[in-house]
C-alpha cells in the first residue's frame, strides 16, 4: 500500500471504532436499564413500574463518625439524625420543642428539675428495650467523658462530672418510663440543648459491649432507619426499621448517602437520576432547577448569619463612629442580590429571624455613603484610611463566595475614601489568626447549633468569649449583664425581652456589619414527596416518599 | 544475574530516598500554619478543649520527638492513626488506593494506546493534515483544564446522550460487594458481568479526563522520537530492501524510538497516581488524591504523611520498573 492508502485506512479505522464504541455503549445502557443495573436507567425504570423505594441522598462530604456524641460536623449529624432519636425533638422546620422519645415533660417552678415521661413500646435496633435506664446510661456515659471526646456536651452543659461549670446535677430513673434530670442552676435553653443531634440516645447494650471505635462505625439507635453498612467516601446505607414505634414511617425502604464533593457534578448526578436528593446547590443553578420539570428546588430555612467583623481593639475600629460608618458604607442589598442570587435575607441583627427573641424593631443601617463620610469626618478620619479586609478562602453555607463579597465591599468602601486591601489565608489559618484578633475587618459567619438566641449573641459577642468565638473582641458590660441574666431566665417572654434589649445595644455599638442570612439550597427529583429541609442542617428522611 | 544485582542495588538505594522523603514531608506539613486540634474541633471550640486534644494527639511534643516516633512506628509497618476518623491509616487507605489504581490503570492504557499510535501516525505522515490535527489536539489536550473538561463530559455524555453515569464507581442502588476493592476484579470474581459493565462505564469518563494530558504528552514525545529514528540509515536500508512500510514503522522504527516514550509513560503513570485529585473530585471518586486532600484540610498529619509517602513510593517503584524495561527493549543498555 502507498502512503495515502495507509492514511485512509487509519482514518476509516478511527471512524469505525468511534461509531462502534458509541453504539455499543448506547446498547449497553438500554440493556442495563432492562436488568435494572444502570445508574442512569434505573430511576427512570423504577418510576415506570412500581414506586421507587430507595432514596439516594447526594452531599458534599462523608461523615466523620456515626456516634453522634463524638462528632461536631454536619455531615455526620445528617446521617445519625435518621438512626437515632433524642428525648425531645425540634419541629419539622423550626427549633420549637416537640415530643421525641419523651412524650411529655414537666419543669419544676424553680427551673431545676425536669421530669420526662418516656414513650413506651420503643425498642433499639438491636432488640433492647428503650426505658429510663437507657436514658440514664447515656447521660452517665456523657458526663464521664472529656472535652476532646464529647465536645458538644461540654459546650452545651458546661463541663463533666464534678466540674464547677457542669450544669447537670443528676439523672435518675424514677421508674421504668420516667426520668428525672436535676440541674445545679437553671439553664434556659436546656430543652433545646437536649434536642440537638449529639444528645441522641444510643443502645445501652451497644455502649457496654462495644469500644468507642466500634460505636463510631456501628450505630444502634431507636430511629426510623437501621444502619447497614458504611464504605468511607463511597456510601452509607440505612434500611427501614420495621419495628419503628410510629408505624406510619419511614416511607422508603432504604436510604443511601453518597458523597460527591463538587456542587456542579452533584447536580449533574441528580439530573441523570443517579441520586434523588442533592445538598449544597449553587445559588446560580437555582433558576435552571426551577425551570426543569424533572426537578424541584428546596430552600433550607436560614439559621445562620454572615457578617463582616470589625475588630474593636484595632484602630480605627475602636471608635464606634467608624464602625457605624462602615455599616452605612456597605450596600448589603446589592451583595445579597449579586452573590446570593437573592436567596438570602439582608441581615440587621447578629441572629436570623427564625430564632425566638429576634428583634425586628431594630432599624438596620441604610446604605448611605454620604452619612458614612459624615461619620468618618466626626471621627477625624475625613480623608479616609487604609485597612486590611479579610476574605475567607472557602465557600461557606452563610457565604457562597467570600472573595467576591470582599471585592464588592472593597469598592463600596472606596466610595467613602477607605482604602481596603483584600487579604486571605488558608481556612484553618484564617480562623486562627482572626481569633487572635489579627484582622482589621474579616468576613465570617455562624450557623446555629440549637436554634437559641444564646447560641448566637452570647457565643459570638459576649466578653466571656473573647479569645474564643468573639473574634471582634467586642466588650460591653451592659450587654454582658443582659445575656447572663437571660441564660437562667426560664420565662420565655421575659427572656426574649432581654435578648431584644441586647440586640439594640449591639446595634448601636456596631461591632459587626451583619450582611445576610442565607437560605441554603437543595434540589430533588420531581417525584420526591414529603421532604422538609431543617434549619439545623440535619434533615429527617422518614417522611420522604416517591410518587 | 547482573540484572538481579542491579535490582537489589536499586532497591537498597531506595531506602535513603524514602527516608529523606519522610523527613521532607514531615517538615513541610508542619510548616503549614493552622493547629490540627483547632481544625478538628472547629470554630466552636474552647481553648481548654484545644489544649486537651493537642496533648492527647502528642502535638505538644517537640517536632523531632514526633518525627522519631513516627519513624519508629513506620518501621513496624504502622502508618499511624487518622486524627479525624480515629482509624488506623493501614486499615482505611487501601480502598482509596484501589480506586486510584483502577482509575489510573484505565487512564494510562487509554493514554498509551491513543497517544503512541497518534504519535506514530503523525510522524509517518509528517506534515499531513492528520499530523497537524493530531498535534493541535495534543496541544489543546495538554492545556485543557480537567475541571472544565469533566463537567462538559458529564453534560454531553451523561445528561444529553445518557451513555455513561456522571459520578461514582458503581450504581449505589446495586452496590458491588467489595473483596479486593478493585471493582473490575471483584465483579469478575463474583461472576457479576452485568456489574462489571456498570463499573467499566463508570470508569470511562474519569478515565478519559485523566488520560487527556498524558495522552497528549505521549503523542508529542512519540512523534518527535519517531521522526528522529525514521531519518536514520537503517530505516532507509529497510525501505530500500522493499520492506512493507507498516513493518518499517511499527517494527524497525518503533523499537528504537520507544525508549524516551517509555520514560514519559513512567513519569506520567506516577503523576496520575497522586495527581488525580481534580478528576476524583469532579467524578465523586473516593481515591487516594481525595484522601490526602481531606487529610490536608483537616490537618490530619498521619493521613497526609502516609498518603504522600505511599504515592511517592509507588512513583519510585514505577521508575525502577521503567529502568528495567529499558534493558529488555534495548539490549545495548547494560547495567553494571
Amino acid at each position: 500500500m502507498n502512503k495515502k492508502a495507509w492514511l485512509l485506512f487509519f482514518v476509516l479505522l478511527l471512524t469505525v471504532s468511534t461509531a462502534l464504541f458509541g453504539c455499543s455503549s448506547d446498547d449497553g445502557s438500554s440493556d442495563d436499564g432492562g436488568s435494572g443495573n444502570d445508574g442512569g436507567g434505573d430511576a427512570a425504570e423504577e418510576t415506570d413500574g412500581e414506586t421507587q423505594d430507595t432514596l439516594v441522598f447526594g452531599r458534599g462530604g462523608d461523615s466523620v463518625a456515626l456516634d453522634p456524641i463524638t462528632v461536631t460536623d454536619g455531615e455526620s449529624f445528617k446521617v445519625t439524625k435518621n438512626i437515632f432519636e433524642t428525648l425531645v425533638e425540634f419541629g419539622e422546620q423550626d427549633t420549637e420543642i416537640n415530643p421525641g422519645l419523651a412524650e411529655e415533660w414537666e419543669v419544676s417552678e424553680d427551673g431545676l428539675t425536669y421530669t420526662f415521661m418516656l414513650r413506651e413500646g420503643v425498642t433499639f435496633h438491636d432488640g433492647e428495650a428503650f426505658n429510663a435506664d437507657a436514658v440514664v446510661a447515656n447521660f452517665d456515659r456523657w458526663a464521664n467523658g472529656t472535652e476532646d471526646k464529647f465536645y458538644y456536651y461540654k459546650s452545651m452543659f458546661g463541663g463533666f462530672g464534678d466540674e464547677e461549670g457542669h450544669v447537670i446535677e443528676s439523672v435518675t430513673a424514677v421508674d421504668e418510663s420516667t426520668v428525672e434530670i436535676t440541674l445545679k442552676r437553671p439553664q434556659a435553653p436546656f430543652l433545646k440543648n437536649i434536642a440537638m443531634s449529639p444528645f441522641a440516645i444510643v443502645s445501652p447494650k451497644a455502649i457496654s459491649e462495644m469500644s468507642e471505635d466500634e460505636l463510631a462505625e456501628n450505630p444502634v439507635g431507636t430511629g426510623p432507619f437501621k444502619f447497614v453498612e458504611w464504605r468511607r467516601n463511597e456510601r452509607i446505607v440505612l434500611d427501614k426499621n420495621e419495628d419503628y414505634w410510629n408505624s406510619e414511617y419511614p416511607k422508603v425502604n432504604q436510604v443511601i448517602f453518597r458523597s460527591i464533593p463538587e456542587n456542579s457534578a452533584r447536580l449533574n448526578a441528580l439530573m441523570s437520576g443517579e441520586i434523588d436528593l442533592a445538598d449544597g446547590i449553587n445559588p446560580s443553578d437555582a433558576a435552571q432547577i426551577e425551570g426543569d420539570d424533572n426537578l424541584q428546588l428546596f430552600e433550607r430555612p436560614s439559621m445562620n448569619v454572615g457578617y463582616l467583623g470589625l475588630t474593636s481593639t484595632r484602630e480605627p475600629f475602636d471608635d464606634p463612629k467608624v464602625r457605624q460608618a462602615m455599616n452605612h458604607a456597605i450596600d448589603r442589598q446589592a451583595i445579597v442580590d449579586a452573590f446570593f442570587e437573592g436567596r438570602a435575607e439582608v441581615a440587621k441583627n447578629p441572629m436570623p429571624p427564625v430564632i425566638p427573641g429576634y428583634n425586628d424593631e431594630v432599624e438596620g443601617y441604610e446604605y448611605d455613603p454620604e452619612k458614612a463620610k459624615a461619620l468618618l469626618e466626626e471621627a477625624g478620619l475625613g480623608d479616609g484610611f487604609d485597612m486590611e479586609l479579610w476574605a475567607m478562602p472557602v465557600p461557606r453555607p452563610y457565604m457562597p463566595d467570600g472573595q467576591k463579597v470582599a471585592e464588592a465591599i472593597q469598592s463600596n468602601l472606596a466610595e467613602v475614601g477607605i482604602n481596603a486591601e483584600i487579604v486571605t489565608y488558608e481556612w484553618a489559618t484564617y480562623l486562627e489568626k482572626a481569633r487572635m484578633g489579627e484582622a482589621d475587618a474579616f468576613l465570617l459567619g455562624w450557623t446555629g447549633d440549637n436554634g437559641d438566641a444564646d447560641n448566637f449573641l452570647y457565643v459570638l459577642l459576649d466578653q466571656d468569649n473573647i479569645g474564643s468565638n468573639n473574634y471582634t473582641y467586642y466588650e460591653n458590660q451592659e450587654v454582658h449583664d443582659l445575656l447572663i441574666e437571660a441564660q437562667s431566665e426560664t420565662d420565655e417572654d421575659t427572656r426574649n425581652q432581654l435578648y431584644m434589649e441586647a440586640q439594640e445595644l449591639i446595634h448601636a455599638d456596631a461591632p459587626w456589619v451583619p450582611l445576610a442570612h442565607s437560605t441554603p439550597l437543595m434540589a430533588g427529583s420531581a417525584n420526591l414527596q414529603g421532604f422538609m429541609p431543617h434549619p439545623t442542617g440535619s434533615d429527617w428522611l422518614h417522611t420522604v416518599s416517591f410518587e | 544475574m547482573k540484572m538481579l544485582q542491579y535490582i537489589i542495588r536499586r532497591l537498597l538505594q531506595l531506602i535513603p530516598v524514602l527516608l529523606g522523603m519522610t523527613f521532607i514531608v514531615f517538615l513541610i506539613i508542619r510548616a503549614i500554619p493552622g493547629d490540627p486540634a483547632l481544625v478538628i474541633l472547629g470554630q466552636q471550640a474552647t481553648e481548654d478543649a484545644v489544649a486537651a486534644l493537642r496533648e492527647s494527639l502528642g502535638l505538644d511534643n517537640p517536632w523531632y520527638v514526633q518525627y522519631f516516633q513516627y519513624l519508629g512506628n513506620l518501621m513496624t509497618g504502622d502508618l499511624g492513626e487518622s486524627i479525624r476518623t480515629r482509624t488506623p491509616v493501614n486499615e482505611e487507605i487501601w480502598p482509596y488506593l484501589a480506586t486510584t489504581f483502577e482509575l489510573s490503570f484505565f487512564a494510562i492504557v487509554i493514554a498509551v494506546i491513543v497517544g503512541v499510535n497518534a504519535g506514530i501516525i503523525s510522524a509517518w505522515f509528517q506534515n499531513s493534515w492528520f499530523d497537524y490535527t493530531a498535534m493541535v489536539l495534543a496541544l489543546v489536550g495538554v492545556s485543557m483544564p480537567i475541571f472544565w473538561l469533566g463537567l462538559m463530559m458529564q453534560y454531553q455524555f451523561s445528561l444529553q446522550w445518557d451513555w455513561f453515569p456522571t459520578t461514582g464507581r458503581e450504581n449505589v442502588r446495586d452496590p458491588v460487594n467489595a473483596i479486593t476493592n478493585l471493582y473490575l476484579l471483584d465483579t469478575l470474581i463474583q461472576g457479576r458481568f452485568d456489574q462489571f459493565v456498570v463499573v467499566l462505564k463508570h470508569l470511562v469518563m474519569p478515565g478519559i479526563a485523566l488520560a487527556t494530558i498524558p495522552m497528549a504528552i505521549i503523542a508529542r514525545m512519540t512523534r518527535s522520537s519517531m521522526l528522529e529514528v525514521m531519518k536514520s540509515d537503517y530505516i532507509r536500508t529497510a525501505r530500500a530492501k522493499g520492506e512493507k512500510m507498516f513493518w518499517v514503522v511499527y517494527k524497525h522504527s518503533l523499537k528504537n524510538a520507544v525508549i524516551p516514550v517509555l520514560t514519559v509513560i513512567g513519569l506520567q503513570t506516577g503523576l496520575l497516581l497522586g495527581g488525580a485529585i481534580l478528576t476524583e473530585t469532579i467524578f465523586g471518586l473516593p481515591g487516594v488524591g481525595r484522601y490526602i486532600y481531606e487529610g490536608i484540610s483537616s490537618r490530619d498529619y498521619p493521613v497526609i504523611q502516609s498518603g504522600i509517602l505511599i504515592v511517592a513510593f509507588i512513583f519510585v517503584m514505577i521508575n525502577l520498573i521503567v529502568d528495567i524495561l529499558y534493558s529488555i527493549i534495548d539490549p545495548r543498555i547494560r547495567y553494571n
